[in-house]
């Protein structure tokens, strides 16, 4: 792949390197570009801090970093949906409605059972609207995407008539469930000041954190926030990331599901059931996103509310695309949607601190541009920094829509400067029936 | 010729078949009786105010459904016009509000600005599927956040006026802005009508039907738009730039959902308000894909989806069950709807084949399959 | 010898055609047996029902002497049969490896065990002198290599019994023979080969046996020592053979497509067409010989306006086209036969009236004023053509997909011809068609030409350029190396200007 014109860090082969090539010819990682690019973006984000001290506190803070960290995990999961769905080569514009599912059935199963069989029923429902597309577009070749709206026109009918049903009579109401309580948080012992057997061990992150040192202690109030406060179902998720990439790239059930989102026909003529791998592809795709759906509802929320999913299943598809198809990028991604959407939630001023985060941002592509010579994108480059450093000079704060809709702004001129660079799953998308073609 | 009449048919009455089905065992499992439900919707539903209403729902979802057509036809997913109607709907109040013409000209003033700002909307995400290669479903799915969350919530915050309703709206249309009701029309052959008013906006629905049908069967627009949908790379050779027909369909896509929104604004809020009705860009998709893209299709899809809204009404004041239900009702039509097509499509190409094979057979001694294309392809 | 493989009476219907009927085959253990076939005789067929792909509607299969019946691949493969597809069946973003293990990967603890796996593919690569690299991307391979990893893949299985579809139709004639070489290193092995081609020399040269097979029918089985060439030609084809030779020449000296310095790009902008120039005459068929990849595709697609010049200049009757979209071109008379009928010339769902309106949807008598499609007018344009060019359909309003390969091409080869044209771009017009459709296209070819067009011939059916063309020109990597006088030219030489084992001094 060229980068002609791109104005954009080289991200794909960044996570090429950091995830290595598929399979067995697996490079070793290049730990010299991971913790560069660690230390560069917390550099970013620490200087930005500086800066920007008397707007926001939060840029680094463990307080923010954990619950973004918590606020990735459904995008997290709709993304991983849609890595098993297309690496079998089956769109899945469903996510959305799948999440929908999740949070329905995870709040009443909380209700019902508790918090734990409460999620395995979300992942249940996912499956369920996994399952669904998978007739839909394998067994009777309906098109991907109109099968997927059409999962997202009924999951939202089903939930409201559900909750139509069951939450009013449980001091709920038909647009929402009764609060119900998630699963309990832990730190991590001497990093976070967990405890062991009732003795509390040293908080060394959170020492540091506030010695207040430039970079250090945000580095720590970052790391910090990776450590503490997680959720017991929280570390499932995360848990589930390295999961899924062994399952992808090291074992035959992998090879095969991956296979057939590559080339169906020579996975059939090797003998391969194409079909019966695409079926497991979505369905556990389903079970993803519905657990995702589940963990907003019951551990980020403490309720289902109708509507709260506020396309998260499309944002995790985008990221999706961000990560390349692969399990590790699409976290990366899902980390900087839970980043964007914490501050809002949290601190709505640190949006206009984030206007000096990007004009940073677009001040050294610039310099990289110049580095390579690339004069023309360089200049609009120097252009969109000048524009984004008058903003954020000329004015106190943004409108408060804007933090909303940044994830998607994100996602846009992600797409619109890295689409050459992306690689989706060859046979993706296509409709297959055995026997056909070859 | 009938037999290419059940062709056609027998797709939709399968889906609303297995939706009735669908729908009863949920509402036996729910403890209510299907049959009583059945009934009060079909009286209720039959009453001519409820028909009334029916096609005020039907209006926009008709047009939102051909905007959502229009891509269809040539593969492209505008799952845009959710945005793109709410984006023209807000701007076109605005303009509407702040201008004073002479009736029927501030009326075309409103829709031109309606339609430009949806095709320009449209077009966008056209553009950055030309230039960019970005996937146009992916694109949509932004451009909706980014044009609902945030810009209309915001033009909203700005252009609002404080009166005393405490109401988040914008300024009204003056009276010269407004689309008249057709009731006295309608009262001619029936009763008068009571509380309800038929949204003159229908008109241009119909309208719009009629040129979407025209363009897209007779003119050659249409057909290098067609010829795209079925086979892209046939058509560029046969001399359509690809290029040109994304953004001429997303534009022209665009346009349409522009209307989307006109009917309620024209015909009864006269106001952009927070509570203007949205999610009728997804509908379209629903409506659209019931009706198979085809003019009249479309129309009967966006009746049935409006009756299905309005009649359902009545399920709850009179204790059936939840009217939610319709939502299942309707999300049953179309995963059925889809599925049977590609089901009675699939046997259609069969027996076309065969019937081709046979009628040529006895020209041709030898079996004609290909040998590298293996066989029933 | 002990019979490998019996096929009795396999019979295989599709819907409105039989495609096996009543085949009968019996292979020795450890020959190569060679299935001999024109397009269409239902070759491919009984080999997809051998390997499992396919069930039989009728007739008996022994494997080694036991009835077998296989509802899979899966079970042909357990039986030591593997067959090579004449479409490479790989997925170009998995490795080799990946790739062959697919389907029998040898685990450890529920992981591929890929040391194992490297080893043993290592190991056959040694045995059979089948190199590949393991780690590599398959999309980073060559043709010849690919074919290698097919063969690999069989072998990774166990397979004895090997089915080749049509393995030499890709490959020139140097690559043919290290396919051979390889295919006699596994017969010494021991190893059974089923081996499907229709190009007779190679047929004569590599089997111990030949089973000819017509019409879905199995006519003869043969030894190569016992026949010529002309014979089994007879057998395939049942009659004379038809030959696709043109009479005398009415090439002029009135210049219609001429193209300077042509250099273009491919999709992922790495140059394909490295200065190209070439001239064809009015009432000239040009040939253009070339392995497949070295630049036809895209020659022809700048000649057709699909692909921009990055420089150079492609003139039709002396007037530059730069700048203009193939609907001008079209429309300034540039008829256009697609390399591939399904992607590039039809509407699959679409009637006949509509595809014969394909190209010419600005034209009259399909549409007025370049904007009303005139349906009648066109239906009535369309009946002509299916008549006058011997389309066999029950009507125009039959969709395209009902028709067979060789009536859809007779379809865009007559809408294309009974427009107004100067020039025509004839790229694989026979690819894929049953002999009758091939000689009826090739007899429209020479009207073409008779009638004063300028025609431009790609084929990778050397006797088809040698026997239709006034001139041949061969493409090797972007530019042309070499011109031949068809009247001297053997398809050998042809083959060794095409892989650039011969050059020639270029005269201009």
């Amino acid at each position: 792949m060229s980068n002609r014109n791109s104005p954009l860090p080289d991200l794909t082969s960044a996570y090429r390197r950091l995830v290595g090539t598929p399979g067995e010819g697996k490079k070793k990682l290049n730990w010299r570009v991971w913790v560069l690019g660690v230390f560069g973006i917390v550099m970013m984000l620490s200087l930005t801090q500086q800066f920007a001290k008397l707007e926001t506190s939060d840029l680094t803070s463990s307080g923010t970093w954990l619950i973004a960290l918590a606020w990735s995990v459904p995008i997290l999961m709709a993304g991983l949906g849609g890595i098993f769905s297309e690496r079998v080569g089956i769109v899945n514009i469903g996510l959305e409605g799948m999440l929908v599912l999740g949070t329905f059935f995870g709040a009443l199963g909380t209700l019902l059972y508790g918090p734990w069989w409460g999620m395995v029923i979300a992942a249940i429902a996912g499956a369920f609207g996994g399952l669904l597309l998978a007739v839909a577009t394998v067994t009777f070749n309906v098109d991907h995407i109109i099968a997927g709206v059409a999962i997202n026109i009924m999951a939202p009918g089903i939930a409201r008539f559900m909750a139509s049903i069951h939450f009013p009579e449980r001091g709920g109401s038909i647009t929402q469930s009764p609060t119900i309580v998630g699963v309990s948080t832990f730190n991590i012992p001497f990093l976070a000041g967990g405890s062991i057997g009732g003795w509390r061990s040293p908080d060394m992150l959170g020492a540091i954190e506030d010695w207040d040192w430039f970079f250090v202690s945000d580095l720590a109030g970052i790391m910090r926030g990776f450590s503490s406060g997680m959720s017991w179902l929280g570390l499932v998720a995360i848990l589930i990331v390295p999961a899924a990439t062994l399952l992808l790239w090291k074992t035959a059930f992998g090879l095969r599901l991956r296979s057939c989102g590559e080339n169906p026909h020579a996975a059939d003529s090797l003998g391969v059931n194409v079909y019966k791998y695409k079926y497991y592809g979505v369905t556990i795709g389903g079970a993803l996103a519905g657990f995702g759906g589940g963990f907003l509802a019951v551990q980020l929320s403490g309720l289902y509310r109708e509507g709260q999913t506020l396309s998260k299943g499309f944002i995790g598809l985008a990221t999706m695309i961000f990560g390349n198809w692969r399990p590790v990028g699409t976290a990366l991604g899902g980390l900087l949607f839970g980043f964007a959407e914490t501050l809002r939630l949290r601190d709505p001023n640190a949006a206009h601190g984030l206007l000096l985060l990007v004009g940073l941002s677009l001040a050294i592509l610039m310099l990289r541009a110049l580095y390579k010579r690339k004069t023309r994108v360089a200049g609009w480059l120097g252009l969109a920094t000048a524009g984004m450093l008058y903003w954020y000079l000329s004015t106190d704060s943004v409108p408060n829509q804007l933090p909303k809709i940044t994830p998607f702004i994100a996602v846009l001129v992600m797409l619109i400067f890295a689409t050459q660079r992306l690689r989706m799953p060859a046979a993706d998308g296509m409709r297959y029936r055995k026997g056909e073609g070859g | 010729m009938g037999k290419k009449l059940m062709y056609v048919l027998a797709a939709p009455l399968i889906a609303i078949g297995v939706a009735m089905v669908v729908t009863s065992v949920v509402l036996l499992i729910a403890g209510a009786d299907p049959l009583s439900a059945y009934s009060n919707m079909w009286e209720f539903g039959t009453r001519l105010e409820t028909l009334i209403e029916t096609l005020n729902r039907a209006t926009p979802l008709y047009l939102s459904g051909i905007a959502v057509a229009i891509g269809f036809r040539m593969n492209l997913f505008n799952i845009g016009v959710e945005g793109q109607y709410i984006l023209a709907a807000i701007i076109a109040a605005k303009v509407g509000a702040e201008i004073n013409l002479p009736p029927v000209l501030h009326v075309t003033v409103i829709i031109l600005t309606a339609m430009a700002v949806g095709a320009f909307w449209s077009g966008l995400a056209g553009f950055l599927k030309v230039s960019r290669n970005v996937h146009e479903v992916v694109s949509t799915i932004m451009l909706n956040a980014i044009a609902v969350a945030g810009i209309t919530s915001y033009l909203l915050s700005i252009w609002d006026v404080p009166d005393e309703s405490l109401d988040t709206a914008l300024k009204s249309i003056p009276e010269s802005g407004w689309m008249p009701s057709l009731n006295g029309w309608v009262e001619v052959f029936t009763r008068d009508i009571k509380r309800v008013e038929l949204w003159g906006f229908i008109l241009v629905a119909i309208a719009v039907g009629i040129a979407y049908h025209v363009l897209i069967n007779r003119t050659r627009i249409g057909f290098d738009l067609r010829a795209s949908g079925e086979n892209a790379s046939a058509a560029e050779a046969s001399g359509t730039d690809p290029k040109r027909m994304i953004i001429t369909a997303m534009v022209i896509g665009g346009a349409v959902a522009g209307l989307v929104g006109l009917p309620e604004l024209l015909g009864n809020s006269h106001a952009y308000n927070l509570r203007f009705t949205q999610q009728l860009g997804f509908a379209g998709i629903a409506v659209a894909l019931l009706g198979r893209n085809h003019a009249v299709g479309v129309a009967i899809g966006a009746l049935v989806f409006g009756w299905l809204d309005r009649a359902s009404g009545v399920l709850e004041v009179r204790g059936d069950a939840p009217r939610e239900i319709v939502a299942i009702m309707q999300g049953v039509i179309i995963l059925a709807a889809v599925v049977a097509y590609a089901v009675v499509e699939r046997k259609r190409r069969a027996e076309e084949a065969s019937a081709a094979a046979a009628a040529t057979a006895a020209a041709i001694p030898i079996a004609q399959v290909g040998d590298d294309e293996g066989g029933a392809s | 010898m002990a019979s490998a493989v019996v096929l009795e009476g396999i019979t295989k219907r599709f819907p409105g055609v039989i495609a096996n009927d009543g085949v009968n085959l019996d292979v020795a253990d450890g020959e190569i047996h060679a299935i001999c076939g024109e397009n269409g005789a239902g070759k491919s067929t009984l080999m997809k029902i051998l390997y499992g792909m396919q069930p039989a509607d009728e007739g008996r299969m022994l494997i080694h002497g036991e009835e077998v019946k296989f509802a899979s691949p899966k079970e042909a493969i357990a039986l030591g049969i593997g067959m090579v597809h004449q479409h490479f069946m790989l997925a170009d973003n998995l490795s080799v490896l990946e790739n062959v293990v697919l389907g029998a990967e040898p685990t450890k603890w529920g992981a591929i065990n890929f040391p194992e796996a490297r080893t043993r593919i290592l190991a056959i690569g040694e045995t059979y002198g089948l190199k590949v690299g393991t780690r590599d991307l398959v999309e980073t391979l060559e043709i010849g290599e690919r074919q290698r990893l097919e063969i690999i893949k069989v072998l990774f299985r166990g397979a004895r019994i090997l089915i080749l579809d049509e393995p030499t139709a890709v490959l020139v004639p140097q690559e043919v023979e290290e396919l051979f070489r390889n295919m006699r290193e596994l017969k010494a092995q021991g190893h059974t080969i089923i081996f499907i081609d229709h190009k007779l020399d190679e047929v004569l040269e590599i089997a111990d046996t030949i089973t000819v097979i017509r019409a879905g029918k199995t006519i003869d089985t043969v030894k190569p020592e016992d026949v010529t060439a002309r014979d089994l030609a007879e057998l395939m084809v049942g009659s004379e053979l038809p030959t696709p030779e043109t009479r005398e020449s009415t090439v002029t000296d009135h210049v219609v497509i001429e193209a300077i310095d042509a250099t273009a790009n491919d999709d992922a902008g790495s140059p394909k067409l490295r200065g190209v120039s070439l001239k064809v005459h009015k009432g000239e068929i040009l040939g253009i010989a070339g392995v497949e990849g070295n630049g036809q595709a895209e020659l022809v697609e700048a000649i057709i306006g699909m692909r921009p010049l990055t420089g150079g200049v492609i003139s039709l009757e002396g007037e530059r086209m730069k700048g203009w979209g193939v609907r001008k071109r079209r429309e300034a008379g540039i008829g256009y036969i697609p390399e591939d009928r399904t992607k590039r010339g039809l509407l699959s769902g679409f009637p006949l009236w509509e595809n014969a309106m394909l190209g010419h949807q600005s034209m009259e008598p399909y549409v007025k004023n370049a904007f009303w499609i005139q349906s009648d007018d066109a239906r009535e344009q369309t009946k002509t053509v299916v008549e006058q060019f011997d389309v066999r359909t029950p009507g125009v309003e039959v969709a395209a997909h009902a028709l067979s390969g060789g009536n859809q091409q007779k379809l865009i080869v007559g809408k294309e011809m009974s427009a107004d044209l100067v020039a025509l771009i004839a790229a694989h017009p026979t690819r894929g068609i049953d002999v009758g459709a091939q000689a009826a296209v090739w007899e429209e070819l020479r009207h073409a030409r008779a009638a004063g067009l300028a025609v431009i011939l790609i084929s990778a059916d050397l006797e088809e350029l040698i026997g239709l063309s006034d001139r041949l020109v061969v493409i090797l990597r972007g530019d042309l190396v070499a011109e031949l006088d068809p009247a001297s030219v053997t398809p050998r030489d042809l083959g060794s200007y095409m892989t650039g084992a011969s050059v020639q001094e270029r005269s201009t």
